[in-house]
């Protein structure tokens, strides 16, 4: 006999993507009876769905976000073990996207798919590295799927915060970063460039940080700001989430050098337009040349290219002899 | 290079002028020669190459990678030089042969048009994306970073410690890359010799007057001039050489060559640009029309014929005048231009008075085209350069008002990026409001965040950065002149309009009309 058609087994629906024989969604975006999560980003993991399978610190992050409505059953799954759903095994393997990240390797009959989730491949001190797992399937993200898109080494433009720190050393460097990954690996790879000194965080980065520390990240001496008097920023590196760093919160820092830590920061314009003076280019997200040799490495016969510039990536695909379609799925943010 | 890069990739993205000179002159002060002396001249506007057109470019780039994607990239990004870095496929192996850009520039100036790519191709391998976006910047011929010429060497001068005067005095006898500047701000050896060179005099500048310090002033020991709505140049000819330069010492020759032609010999001279008809001073706006064309047409030069009123002399036969006093140089410039009289040069005529009260009412009786107001010169001033304090005044004309309704906000750079700080404001065309100008001064710091308080609350829809606001602040405007635009939906655009009283207490239906601007119009 040979395996089913996987289209026939995982399909869109309205709350998102469903795995029909074992019947669960993959991060819906409304709630559902049984839910599986690939990472704690507010855009995959939801509150409110009835069961829950993620690994052990999604769960813990997912936890620490939404309390009770992180899920009424909550059941972890460490990477590389298995669980069945029906007649679907489910297993889940780093994705190297942020601490807990995971791909969802499902099997059905003979036939395996792998959900990606959002990931990336080079180091990053905060998770563990993407394993590429051979499939029949691949879905893939493709937020910055064109070939515009390559990030360059973390550790240099981590030297051009360092940098102009020495430059600008009356000024406070605020640096724009999610709260849940981006954060804790701009601190991380600071640490790995040898500057030890404290770091200040806006309020909201706080409890993932700790969070972070207390599932056994090492993060260096964190601060909050709050409370600490203007003078004292000076020189000093302060951590925001991006939409405080042009607004009102920002005027308590001593004329602040506004910088931002994002793979978007790659074109000059969108810096521009966001009043960023020193763009990071650091990114959570596989870049082109990420994303092509990860379609290749996995030897799918098909690739399905969820949110991001899907066309792009199915074309290059489609080019070097993969069945290749866009699955758009609604509800997913274009920011990294 | 990648220095050179680095450094254009900064300065883009730095808003201030404090963080664009310590830029500057950090890099100034750890790049080698002759590196950092090509850089200066692509910063000083000195480096032109227009050697590759951007199709040539967007060709080089439709060889390495997918056209389909090529297209998409550059539809999102949206500036080709910038797609093309950024797509270009990285080499492996490629460092290490990083081309210097003193030897960009040596390659590049003795290439043809055809040879330019095949040279364009091994750097672009070698180079990382921004090495490659600077690379393309400089050879299609646009950097635009927001850097003036004055700005670097304003770097340079506080590097050397010296006046960014004397910098510019010898500037145009000066030769990328500059290394004689070098060795002489960097203390090895003496200030570089200019000899016979047509080289730019730094401008004496006025300080602004106000009328309640005019008590303080003599009036015996001043002259007085119309101030022409025009602009600043000197003229210097030299041996065969002839030059227009603006207040900030670039060159602006090629844009009004009937000056060029007019100049006599060995001479320096200081004047008003303006287009004079018969005599008579056109408005600012058609003198705009020309200095928006770096050549212009036949036509141009004839519908707005250019021509300078001339106010001071310099140098004359190589003697330096400005050691001499005002009234001195006054009568030499008389003199001089009663031997060399050109139809396109006339003197300006000095203002006889006795007394401050009726200078005053001379100048606000003076409503011929072209007068802003009033220059006050001391008698015994010699020429220095820079803005001295007493010596030399500007007494404008009290500025025009209007009151005017708060329209739009936006957001503010640098420092003002958290304020909404730069305003668009409107006058009544019946019972609808108009834009008629934008605002970004004249108000205090408290006042900026009472106002940007004021904007975040009152907020009836968002476009991006912009916020329109509820018609409910009557903003008066001064301004110091108005005159038909196409550019404006209102067909009038103000002079430098600042915001010059916030009217709080005032109703927005008792601000003025668009009707009542246009009364306005000189």
């Amino acid at each position: 006999m040979s395996a089913p058609r996987p289209e026939t087994w995982i399909r869109k629906s309205s709350a998102g993507l469903y795995c029909e024989p074992g019947d669960f969604h993959i991060d819906p975006v409304r709630p559902v009876p049984r839910a599986v999560i690939t990472h704690g980003h507010g855009d995959h993991a939801r509150s409110g769905n009835e069961q829950v399978l993620a690994t052990p610190d999604t769960i813990a992050i997912m936890q620490e976000r939404y309390g009770e409505a992180a899920g009424a059953s909550l059941q972890p799954l460490a990477y590389g073990e298995t669980v069945t759903a029906g007649d679907v095994t489910v297993r889940l393997a780093p994705a190297g996207h942020v601490l807990g990240s995971a791909q969802i390797v499902l099997e059905y009959r003979g036939s395996r798919v792998v959900v990606s989730g959002d990931y990336k491949r080079r180091p990053d001190p905060t998770c563990a590295p993407f394993d590429p797992c051979t499939c029949d399937v691949f879905i893939t993200e493709a937020t910055f799927g064109l070939p515009v898109f390559r990030h360059p080494p973390d550790a240099r433009e981590i030297d051009k915060l360092l940098h102009s720190l020495a430059l600008f050393p009356e000024r406070s460097h605020l640096v724009g970063v999610y709260a849940l990954g981006k954060c804790q690996r701009v601190l991380a790879l600071l640490r790995q460039a040898g500057y030890e000194e404290p770091v200040y965080l806006h309020g909201a980065l706080i409890k993932l940080t700790e969070l972070y520390e207390s599932l056994g990240v090492r993060l260096g001496p964190v601060l909050p700001l709050s409370g600490v008097a203007r003078e004292a920023l000076k020189g000093r590196i302060v951590l925001a989430p991006p939409s405080a760093i042009a607004d009102i919160w920002s005027r308590r820092l001593p004329d602040p050098v506004v910088a931002m830590a994002s793979g978007w920061m790659r074109v000059r314009q969108r810096a521009k337009a966001r009043g960023v003076e020193l763009p990071l280019v650091i990114s959570d997200h596989a870049d082109w040349d990420e994303l092509t040799a990860t379609i290749d490495e996995v030897a799918a016969e098909e690739i399905w290219v969820t949110h991001g510039r899907e066309e792009a990536l199915v074309h290059h695909a489609t080019k070097q002899g993969y069945r290749a379609r866009a699955l758009t799925l609604a509800g997913f943010e274009e920011d990294e | 290079m990648n220095r050179f890069a680095a450094l254009l990739d900064a300065l883009l993205f730095t808003p201030s002028r404090n963080g664009k000179l310590r830029l500057m002159q950090e890099y100034f002060s750890t790049v080698p020669d002759p590196e950092r002396g090509w850089a200066l001249a692509a910063l000083t506007g000195e480096l032109v190459f227009d050697a590759a057109k951007p199709n040539q470019v967007r060709a080089l780039a439709a060889e390495r990678v997918d056209p389909e994607l090529l297209e998409w990239s550059y539809d999102f990004v949206g500036d080709l030089a910038e797609t093309v870095s950024l797509i270009w496929p990285e080499v492996a192996g490629g460092e290490g042969q990083v081309p210097g850009l003193a030897e960009i520039v040596e390659q590049l100036k003795g290439a043809s048009r055809g040879e330019v790519g095949h040279l364009l191709e091994p750097w672009l391998d070698a180079l990382d994306a921004t090495g490659r976006w600077a690379l393309l910047k400089l050879v299609t011929g646009s950097l635009r970073i927001g850097v003036s010429a004055r700005l670097a060497k304003t770097a340079l001068a506080e590097l050397g410690g010296v006046e960014v005067d004397r910098i510019e005095e010898i500037w145009h006898g000066l030769a990328p890359p500059y290394r004689p500047l070098f060795d002489w701000l960097e203390g090895r050896h003496p200030a570089p010799q200019t000899g016979d060179l047509p080289t730019f005099c730094p401008l004496m500048l006025a300080q602004p007057l106000d009328d309640s310090e005019l008590e303080g002033l003599d009036p015996r020991a001043y002259l007085a001039e119309w101030k022409w709505d025009g602009i600043r140049v000197q003229l210097v000819a030299r041996g065969t050489e002839r030059r227009l330069y603006s207040r900030s010492g670039d060159e602006i020759g090629a844009a009004f060559p009937e000056m060029l032609d007019a100049m006599p010999a060995e001479v320096t001279l200081d004047g008003e640009l303006l287009v004079l008809r018969d005599g008579e001073v056109a408005s600012f706006n058609e003198l705009q029309q020309r200095l928006n064309r770096k050549t212009p047409n036949p036509k141009l030069l004839r519908d707005y014929p250019a021509a300078v009123r001339l106010y001071d002399i310099l140098r004359e036969s190589r003697e330096d005048l400005r050691g001499l006093s005002f009234a001195e140089r006054r009568r030499r410039l008389e003199a001089w231009y009663a031997r060399e009289p050109r139809s396109a040069l006339d003197l300006s005529p000095l203002v006889p008075f006795t007394s401050w009260e009726e200078l005053k009412e001379l100048r606000d009786g003076a409503r011929e085209r072209g007068i802003e107001g009033l220059m006050l010169k001391r008698a015994d001033s010699t020429y220095v350069s820079g803005r001295p304090k007493g010596p030399w005044f500007k007494w404008k004309r009290g500025a025009l008002t209007l009151d005017t309704v708060l329209m739009y906000a936006q957001r503010g750079h640098g420092k003002r990026s958290s304020f909404y700080s730069d305003y668009t404001f409107g006058a009544w065309r019946g019972d609808e409001l108009v834009p008629v100008g934008k605002a970004y001064s004249g108000f205090t710091d408290e006042e900026l965040r009472r106002l940007d308080r004021w904007v975040r609350n009152n907020t009836v829809q968002r476009w991006g950065p912009v916020r329109e606001v509820a018609p409910e602040i009557v903003l008066e405007i001064a301004f110091d002149s108005v005159h038909r635009s196409t550019r404006h939906k209102s067909g009038v655009a103000m002079r430098f309009p600042r915001i010059h009283r916030i009217r709080w207490d005032k109703p927005v239906r008792e601000a003025d009309t668009i009707d009542a601007l246009e009364g306005m119009l000189t």
